[in-house]
């Protein structure tokens, strides 16, 4: 067991340096070479070509790009210097660089937002797993029944519409007409943890919708197979009780394939869930980001894809790990 | 040019349609002085007079945005409401813009300074005495030092980059001047145009007389910095304050919030009214949700000051109460297109004007939002604001909007190209610009000229994509979208950049048509020099004719926004200054 884990992290810290390079080279390297020259972007309207050599030797974009890339990953390792005017000023590791835009230190913003990017994806990871494997079990086992009819409807609905169309309607009802949620600006669980939840029930129900459609109709497929496999009839034929036939030998098979789609699901919205918190004016990694977009601020955007690698990889070393204890032949091999 | 940001979603006809028969559309009453102390309500109150005069302090007052400023240093930022909240909170400037309604409002006053400045030397040298008692939020006076300490840092392109450099352009005057933190100067403050005989002096010497000079001044780039205090491109993290609230916390992309500073001493300043306790700025709040806050009365303004969106018009314009407690100020924002003197066949002026003819106005002005959240028919390249500003200076006949055919097709023929030309409309892929392209494409289509759109990234557009001539040339844009606010309300503010044929540049160039009429350069040079402003906006309406005759720009739309206020404020009114409400005067009853 050691050594699969072993081998699986190594397997992901490669992984990491692959995104980072081949992310820094677009970003980076693919302007450049069409011609673009990035530090235009972070000058003023009326800098002269003086003011613009000037900041692309701030921003290190005068050196080869091997160079750039070297000292962005020294600087994960072990941290960099940066000149700030009237002093130099240390970025620790692990530094992610400096906003092109603000000089602001990128590892720190993005552990600031990531409570807010936490918070709102296990709170709506509950909701759709809970009601999205449930309303798969049950659509299943009462195939063909009005329960079954509105569960695919509802999942249908739920995989059909945007998350900016359902979390507008939702804010228009729920907030400014009936009064029953607060808007207004995040706050945090620490501060006021009914506020906390308040502020996010319905970003958790909107983004909670959109996943547990999809757990439902895997759910149900992925039942409706297992129930007619023969170790299922085998255990009816034993005499076991259908909660326990269910419960206990059909739902380990059909845990399998939702483990794995969970973890990539979670890992991709700890990177961020982009359109939910702009939707809901969610401060967390996902505003992070498209505010970084919009600005061309490069190293945010180079942060934030990385953090979502990274947040993908670890979820997937852990489905890994979770495959091997459910299924032990999976170490094996 | 002072930027807008604000997210903006381009229109549909229909809708824009519907607004622009609702609005009042082209109301071009001018505020007189006597009205601003009166109070005045309902629709476009506050573009007239101002709204709920009080003295009232206390309260907290909610501001809004959907986006961080660009910077909160001074030196660094851009956006026109970051200025007009800089100057309203925390920076104060020799000279400031005055805070009152209409016409008024686009003077300057004195703000550090005692008065306005001594002038001597033929217009080259200007002399200001500090007043007694201001100082830094530390309690510490500001002193004539500090002032050229703040100057400078301007020069520090290298650290500070994004803000205007316009003060570099006057004050380096060959010195190569690198900003204070390469300064062998021991007390840092190296640069020679500037002097300090004394603590409460300080002397700008100019290499030629620039009658605009004291805007350059009011810019809050030009305010105090601490030698001391100064922490470089971190500054605007936490700056230090000289006006009537401090930083008391930031939480970038979320939430600043300001507090009294108690070491301002409101004897000093004839500017700010100072009236609320605290000023929260909430950020990063979803333009849409912020219209649902501003309307249920949770926010006070939206700081953006760009408009409602698309979706929120209807229920400002068509409900009375709401409609009562809105205002479309004219933003001193233009919208226009250039025309690429350069690039076959506008080289002929008169394919020039056949565009200028063949211009559907109306259309444009619909896709921009229509009269009331998109603008006023522009006819002359002088928006309202600037002094110089003629409406009746409309050489090709456009305030209606309308497109004359027949002349163009006149123009046409005597451009050798009877049966038309194909161009290409250069504009950004953002906003409502294609929109707007869009509709131009289809009104030159009528007289046969076909125009293919190249939309681009909206980042570059303006430095590179038609600020670089090279690139205009090779990629055959005869047509280029563009908008431009001026930076400070005069002829030389606004219009110079755009026209001086002796500007133009390889990259960052704003003269997009590449005019360089001698007259026009020139009459240029005697409008910078003359000191008498009413003799100045003369000469700036002039090279204004000389440039509409040149048919090498089209402005189409005056820009307008819709913006609303919350009820509950008080002294509200729009400075013409900045096209938004004045912040600095803004108050709350409760």
């Amino acid at each position: 067991m050691i050594n699969y884990i072993l081998r699986r992290l190594v397997t992901a810290v490669a992984l990491l340096v692959a995104v980072s390079a081949v992310t820094f080279l677009i970003f980076f390297a693919i302007p450049k070479a069409a011609g673009a020259d990035p530090a235009q972007m972070y000058v003023g309207k009326s800098a002269t070509p003086r003011d613009v050599e000037a900041t692309r030797v701030k921003l290190g974009l005068d050196q080869p790009i091997y160079i750039q890339y070297g000292r962005f990953l020294k600087g994960i390792v072990a941290g960099r210097d940066y000149n700030n005017g009237p002093s130099v000023t240390h970025c620790s590791a692990p530094c992610f660089g400096y906003s092109f835009r603000t000089d602001r230190e990128v590892w720190p913003l993005l552990i600031d937002r990531l409570p807010v990017t936490v918070s709102l994806a296990l709170g709506a990871a509950v909701i759709w797993l809970l009601f999205g494997v449930a309303g798969g079990v049950i659509s299943a086992l009462r195939r063909g029944s009005i329960a079954d009819r509105t569960a695919m409807i509802i999942a249908l609905a739920g995989v059909s519409l945007p998350i900016y169309f359902t979390g507008l309607v939702a804010q228009q009802l729920f907030v400014h007409t009936w009064n029953i949620f607060e808007g207004g600006e995040y706050v945090n669980f620490k501060d006021d943890p009914a506020g906390w939840a308040n502020k996010l029930f319905l970003a958790w129900v909107t983004l909670a919708l959109l996943f547990a459609a999809q757990y439902t109709r895997l759910t149900r497929a992925q039942m409706l197979e297992t129930m007619s496999e023969d170790y299922v009839r085998t255990a009816r034929a034993k005499g076991l009780k259908e909660r326990v036939v269910v419960g206990k030998h059909a739902m380990r098979s059909v845990l399998t394939p939702i483990v794995t789609i969970f973890g990539l699901d979670l890992g991709g919205l700890l990177g961020g869930a982009i359109l939910t918190e702009s939707v809901f004016s969610l401060p967390g990694i996902g505003r992070l980001s498209i505010d970084a977009v919009n600005v061309k601020d490069l190293p945010i955007i180079l942060g934030v894809t990385l953090f979502g690698a990274f947040f993908i990889v670890i979820a997937n070393l852990l489905v890994d790990l979770l495959y091997a204890v459910i299924d032990p032949r999976v170490r094996l091999s | 040019m002072r930027m807008r940001t604000g997210a903006l979603v381009a229109g549909s006809a229909a809708i824009a349609l519907v607004l622009s028969a609702c609005g009042s559309g082209g109301d071009d009453k001018k505020p007189s002085t006597g009205e601003s102390t009166a109070g005045v309500t309902g629709f476009n109150a506050a573009t007239k007079g101002v709204v709920n005069p009080s003295d009232k302090k206390g309260g907290t007052l909610k501001l809004v945005n959907h986006s961080d400023a660009d910077s909160w240093d001074p030196v660094r930022a851009y956006y026109a409401w970051v200025w007009n909240f800089q100057k309203g909170y925390y920076v104060r400037t020799l000279l400031t813009n005055a805070s009152k309604p209409g016409e008024d409002g686009l003077k300057l006053e004195p703000d550090l300074a005692e008065k306005l400045p001594e002038i001597t030397d033929g217009g080259k040298t200007y002399t200001f005495k500090l007043k007694a008692g201001v100082k830094f939020e530390d309690g510490s006076p500001i002193t004539s030092k500090d002032i050229k300490y703040g100057i400078e840092r301007v020069f520090a392109q290298d650290i500070l980059s994004g803000g205007p450099t316009y003060i570099v352009d006057v004050l380096d005057q060959d010195q190569k001047y690198p900003g204070p933190y390469k300064d062998t100067d021991p007390d840092k403050l190296g640069l020679k145009s500037i002097q300090t005989p004394d603590d409460t002096t300080i002397v700008f010497k100019l290499k030629e007389p620039l009658s605009d000079f004291n805007y350059l001044l009011a810019m809050p780039g030009a305010g105090p910095v601490q030698k001391a205090k100064d922490t470089g491109d971190k500054y605007g993290d936490k700056p230090v304050s000289t006006g009537p609230y401090k930083f008391q916390s930031f939480d970038p992309g979320k939430k600043l919030t300001l507090v009294r500073n108690e070491n301002w001493d409101p004897k000093t300043d004839t500017i700010r009214k100072a009236l609320p306790d605290q000023i929260d700025l909430t950020i990063g709040t979803a333009v849409e949700e912020i219209d649902n806050q501003l309307l249920a009365g949770d926010v006070d303004i939206d700081t953006a000051q760009t408009g409602v969106q698309q979706g929120a018009q209807p229920k400002i314009l068509l409900e009375a109460d709401k409609k009562a407690n809105a205002d479309t100020p004219t933003t001193g924002f233009i919208r226009y297109f250039s025309i690429n003197t350069k690039v076959p066949p506008f080289d002929n002026i008169h394919c020039r004007k056949a565009v200028q003819y063949a211009t559907d106005k109306v259309t444009m002005q619909t896709a921009r939002g229509g009269a009331d959240a998109g603008g006023d028919i522009a006819v002359n390249m002088l928006p309202p604001n600037i002094a110089g500003h003629d409406p009746a200076l409309d050489p090709y006949n456009t305030k209606s909007g309308k497109p004359q055919i027949d002349k163009a097709k006149e123009e046409l023929a005597a451009c050798g190209k009877k049966d038309g030309f194909d161009t290409v409309i250069a504009t950004r892929n953002a906003g409502k610009e294609p929109k707007t392209a869009e509709a131009l494409q289809a009104a030159l289509k009528n007289v046969g000229i076909n125009a293919r759109l190249d939309p681009t990234d909206a980042s570059l557009y303006f430095r590179s994509t038609i600020g670089a001539p090279s690139n205009t040339h090779a990629k055959g844009y005869g047509l280029m979208m563009a908008g431009w606010g001026a930076d400070f309300p005069t002829g030389y503010g606004f219009l110079s950049i755009l026209v001086d044929g002796r500007t133009i540049s390889q990259s960052g160039n704003n003269n997009y048509a590449e005019l360089n009429n001698s007259e026009v350069n020139s009459l240029i040079d005697k409008a910078k020099a003359e000191t008498d402003p009413k003799k100045a906006a003369d000469i700036w309406g002039q090279i204004n004719k000389v440039v509409m005759d040149e048919a090498v720009m089209v402005p189409f739309v005056y820009d307008k926004a819709l913006n609303y206020r919350n009820p509950r404020l008080t002294n509200v009114f729009v400075t013409e200054y900045y096209g938004m409400y004045d912040f600095a005067s803004l108050g709350v009853t409760k």
